[in-house]
Formats: structure tokens, C-alpha cells, sequence
């Protein structure tokens, strides 16, 4: 499996911020408060990780502390997926 | 007479030390919102702003925005939300529109704002908030006034017929247009709402709609006029963490848009404790009314308020809650004080069943469009009675028998996306400014959680263009909420036999 944090700035940059020179912020950056992610981007996200690293969101997990910058986001998919953790 | 800053300033003095504000980890009372608005209002007033000048507040929901608005009122000013989410173009169009004195922006958009301190000339006052890390000679900064002015209430200086806020919505001609609300149009439409909601001092609201949509701004304003506690948030970003806080707060009121709902009616609600909703309010869009009766069974102890409105006139109908069951298609009736009625294009009134443009009279028909007469003699004309001025919506609906009424659909293209407006026009000026683009049409496609989903048609001139080009573009100039969501090239658009684009062919 690819770096993590690589498949969300990748994902992010293709598909929300429709970027040719990839994700021009840093990891830490949070989304919301630096506008990458708008409020129905959250739930693309959402989807994303679903599909990705085949693990299950549940809706109390999509908290800022989990969803509001590439390393968090990286931190909560290597928690749920050992194979995600493995891969870092 | 009452002035909407007084709003803040009754309850700082019947209630001091209850919590007003809640927001971003900060629990304000009534006292302290005072004193920082005061402390803002004398600030402005030093660095040379009069009765009636625009401040423009360019911030995400947030207790600086909050300060911002009453400090703007009390200093004699008017207060201009733009939505955090809008893009320098716009935003210094805006500014240059309504002539703003002050601007209130985010540290983060320092820059943006050093740069409209040079472009709009009258501008005499950048203040930021928080400051940010790379000083600007030129901005002053929210902390700082904080720090260095009085927060002894100012003098007032403005009666109820000035202007209170000018609030900028979508235009049908591409540019957003400034509503005009007098302190009587906002005193009477925030009384008029309160009295239906039956809103009381124990009411705990939770706002996740931005202040720039005039129905997340009057949740602050009616509260404040009641006395009650705001738990305002940033968005509907993150379900979980809204309703974990709604349980925390035992929030009492939550209002929302279809959006909302929709998103709400897909959770898993059984974890959380909302027993403390009181009620559930809904305008922007219609309610489906599966979700009616979904959301009915999901908080039956809560009431829910389906409504309808427009800027122009803030608030127009309600539904009485007792008469949801039976008309569950219906948003109601006038609001308490005000009168509607359905027209046909000769200016008769229509009967039951007929169906026409909802015409608006009352105190909370708004003073019409800043610097724009003839959109506003559009929209306000004469009323019944000489020299008065009623609302034509321009919003078609039919009533029933008993008076109540229902929305069939707007008579020009406005689409409506997450419950707010989004002009076409204003789409497709930003398409044109791609290069590449020689056509472009911009409808709205029904969508189950945004109401309406923006799709945009293009035809190019043979350059090389793809979806991520026409993307990319748009997100650099546009508000989220007018983002297109589809994309779809064409080889051409259907015309008219004038030549203009047809847009009823397209989907």
C-alpha cells in the first residue's frame, strides 16, 4: 500500500481542489479554517476513506480531531486499518 | 422604537452575567459581548467612521464576527456580512459597492485584505482579527482595540428608520445585491419570528448557518433580543460533533435546511441525547415530506416549523405546527403582523387554487436594493395604502381553501443549492472568464441532500479544456455553494430563434 498521507493530499488535490501542481499546503493544514474542504467535502472524504482502506467510518469518528488535516485524517485510517498502519 | 444594538444591550443590562455566547471554546455573557462591542464601536468611531457608513465583516462564524456586528451598530454604522467562503474578486466588488468605511477580516486573509485597502478608496479603517504573524503596516489589529479603547457604551446616534445591515444575495443579473434592512424592518421581522417560535430566555439556540445568510444572522439577533444562550458553530461540517454539542449545551432550537436534515436522517440518532430540543425550524427550501414524517419520528418530542422567506422581506410565512399533519406540503401563513397575497400578472388578486406571484406587505418589507433603483422598484412597489410599498416576490404559489399557502416555483431561474440562492448568471460570468470558454449555461439538476446540484454546459473554442480546468477554475472565484458539481462539454447549446442560449432543453 502507498504512503497515506500520499493517497489523501493526492486524493484532495485531484478531486477538491481540481490541482495540477498537487496539494500545495502542508500536512497539518486544516481544512476547514484554510477553506481546502468545504462542509460536503467532509462527506466525500468521508466516502473516500471507506472505499480506500476498506475500513468502516462510523459517524462519531468524523470529528475535527479525525477529519481536519492530513495528518490527522492519516493518524485515524492507520488506527482503524492495520494494514494502513503497516504501510506507513 | 428599538435599534437592533439595543437588542444586546437590554439583555447586558437585565442579565449581565448569563452566558450569551457560546463559540469556539469561549462562554461570553451578556456583560462581556457589551463591553468588546463597545470597545469596537469606540474604536471605529476614533478612526473616523459616521452614522451610516458600511463596515464590512469578512470572518467565519466566530465571537470576533459576533463583536463585530454589534460594535459596527453601536458606533452609528451598518453592518456588511460577506460570506468567509467568497473569493477576492467578489469580495472587493462588494466593498466597491456599497462604499464600506471598515473592514473587519480573518488574520489568515491578510493579504486580501492589504490588497482591498489599496483598490477600494473608501475604505479608512482595516481591522484584523486575530492579527496575523506577519504585521501589516497598514491593518489595526482586533486585539489591540480590545486593549486600548473604553467600553463605555457610545451615545446613540441613529434612529429606527437608518440602516441596520445590508445583506448581499444573489442577483438574477450575475451581481449580488445588497438588501437593505432598516433597525425597524429587523426589530419587527426578529419580534414577529420570536412570537411564533414562542421563544423564552431558557431557549439555548445552536446555529450552523453563516451569519451572511440572514437566516443564520437573525439566530443571533433573536436570541440576543430574547436573552437567550447562541452555541454558534463554524458549519454542519462535522454531524457528530454538532449533535455531541447540541446534547452537551441541551440545545432547545435547531434551525436547519433540507440539506441539514437530510444529512441528520442518515444518522444513527439512538446515541445521542436530544431530549432537550424544543423545536426544529426549516426554511430556505421545502421539506420532502418523507423527511417531515421522518423527522417527526425521530424527535417527536420536539416541534418542527416549516417556513418560507426571502431576504428581501427576511421572514414571509410559517406553518403553524398544528398544522403539519394535515398540510405537511404547506409553509403556511403570513407571519404575525403582515399580510400576503397571490397576484396574476395584472396585479388581481387570485382565490384558492389559483396559482400566481406571492406579494408581501408588512413592517418587515425591506427598504430595497443599496445603490440599485430599478432592481428595487422591481422588486418593492406600491402598496394599498399611498407612499407604502409591498414585496413582489417573484416566487409563484397557490393557497388552499383555508388561506394557507404553497410553494410552486420561482418565476426566473434562481436555483436554490443547500437552501441558499445561487443566480446562474453569476456561474456562467465566472465560466466566461475561462479561456477557452465561447458558451456556457448553468441550470440546477434535483439533488437528495443539496436541494438542487449545480450543472454547468460549456462549449470551447477548440482549446484543449478538461473538467479539472473548468473546476479548478470556478473554485478559485466562486463561493463554495456555487460550485458546479457536473460538468458537461458540448459541441453547442440549444439557441432561440433570437440566438440566445435555451436553457429548457438541458439536463
Amino acid at each position: 500500500m502507498r504512503n497515506v498521507e500520499g493517497m489523501i493530499r493526492t486524493y484532495i488535490a485531484e478531486n477538491m481542489l481540481f490541482s495540477d501542481n498537487g496539494y500545495p499546503h502542508s500536512d497539518s493544514a486544516s481544512f476547514l479554517e484554510e477553506g481546502i474542504v468545504d462542509s460536503m467535502g467532509i462527506l466525500e472524504l468521508m466516502m473516500f476513506v471507506e472505499e480506500n482502506f476498506n475500513i468502516t467510518v462510523e459517524d462519531e469518528e468524523v470529528v475535527p480531531d479525525n477529519f481536519d488535516s492530513v495528518s490527522r485524517l492519516a493518524a485515524y485510517i492507520r488506527s482503524k486499518s492495520p494494514v494502513a498502519a503497516s504501510a506507513a | 422604537m428599538m435599534l437592533v444594538q439595543e437588542f444586546l444591550e437590554n439583555s447586558a443590562d437585565r442579565t449581565p452575567d448569563k452566558v450569551g455566547l457560546i463559540c469556539d471554546g469561549h462562554r461570553l455573557t451578556y456583560a462581556e459581548i457589551e463591553a468588546q462591542a463597545n470597545r469596537l464601536a469606540n474604536g471605529l468611531t476614533a478612526f473616523g467612521l459616521e452614522r451610516g457608513e458600511r463596515v464590512a465583516l469578512y470572518l467565519p462564524n466566530s465571537v470576533e464576527l459576533v463583536i463585530g456586528i454589534f460594535g459596527a451598530l453601536k458606533a452609528g454604522g451598518v453592518f456588511v456580512v460577506v460570506n468567509h467562503s467568497t473569493k477576492y474578486r467578489k469580495l472587493a466588488y462588494i466593498l466597491n459597492n456599497c462604499q464600506a468605511s471598515a473592514l473587519v477580516a480573518s488574520g489568515r486573509k491578510a493579504d486580501w485584505a492589504e490588497r482591498l485597502s489599496k483598490v477600494v478608496e473608501s475604505l479608512k479603517a482595516t481591522v484584523l482579527a486575530p492579527q496575523s504573524p506577519e504585521k501589516s503596516q497598514d491593518s489595526l489589529s482586533f486585539e489591540a482595540i480590545q486593549e486600548h479603547y473604553s467600553s463605555e457604551r457610545p451615545h446613540k446616534i441613529n434612529i429606527d428608520r437608518d440602516l441596520a445591515g445590508l445583506i448581499y444575495t444573489s442577483g438574477s443579473t450575475g451581481d449580488p445585491k445588497g438588501v437593505m434592512s432598516d433597525h425597524s424592518n429587523v426589530a419587527f421581522a426578529a419580534s414577529a419570528i420570536i412570537e411564533y417560535l414562542e421563544n423564552r430566555e431558557n431557549d439555548i439556540v445552536i446555529n450552523v448557518l453563516p451569519l451572511s445568510f440572514d437566516y443564520g444572522l437573525y439566530q443571533l439577533l433573536m436570541v440576543f433580543k430574547f436573552g437567550g444562550t447562541l452555541v454558534l458553530e463554524k458549519g454542519f461540517n462535522y454531524p457528530a460533533a454538532i449533535l455531541k454539542r447540541m446534547e452537551g449545551e441541551q440545545v432547545t432550537g435547531f434551525p436547519g435546511v433540507p440539506t441539514i436534515f437530510a444529512v441528520l436522517l442518515q444518522m444513527d440518532l439512538s446515541r445521542y441525547d436530544l431530549s432537550s430540543l424544543r423545536y426544529l425550524t426549516n426554511t430556505a427550501a421545502a421539506l420532502p415530506p418523507s423527511h417531515i414524517t421522518q423527522l417527526g419520528e425521530k424527535f417527536p418530542w420536539a416541534t418542527l416549523y416549516s417556513m418560507y422567506g426571502l431576504t428581501e422581506t427576511k421572514r414571509t410565512l410559517y406553518l403553524p405546527p398544528d398544522q403539519l399533519d394535515q398540510r405537511p406540503g404547506s409553509v403556511g401563513i403570513a407571519i404575525p403582523g403582515t399580510e400576503v397575497w397571490i397576484e396574476d400578472g395584472e396585479g388581481c388578486r387570485l382565490g384558492p387554487g389559483q396559482v400566481g406571484e406571492l406579494v408581501v406587505r408588512g413592517r418587515h418589507v425591506m427598504r430595497g436594493y443599496w445603490g440599485d433603483p430599478e432592481a428595487t422598484a422591481a422588486r418593492y412597489r406600491s402598496g394599498p395604502i399611498a407612499g407604502e410599498r409591498v414585496c413582489y416576490t417573484g416566487d409563484l404559489f397557490r393557497m388552499d381553501e383555508e388561506g394557507f399557502m404553497y410553494f410552486v416555483s420561482r418565476k426566473d431561474d434562481i436555483i436554490k443549492s443547500r437552501g441558499e440562492k445561487v443566480a446562474p448568471k453569476e456561474v456562467e460570468n465566472v465560466l466566461y472568464g475561462l479561456k477557452g470558454i465561447r458558451e456556457a449555461a448553468v441550470i440546477g439538476i434535483p439533488d437528495p441532500i443539496l436541494g438542487q446540484a449545480i450543472k454547468a454546459f460549456v462549449v470551447t473554442d477548440g482549446t484543449e479544456l478538461s473538467e479539472a480546468d473548468v473546476l479548478a477554475h470556478c473554485r478559485a472565484n466562486l463561493e463554495d455553494l456555487m460550485m458546479p458539481r457536473y460538468v458537461a462539454f458540448c459541441q453547442e447549446l440549444p439557441k432561440t430563434s433570437s440566438g440566445k442560449i435555451k436553457k429548457t432543453g438541458l439536463k
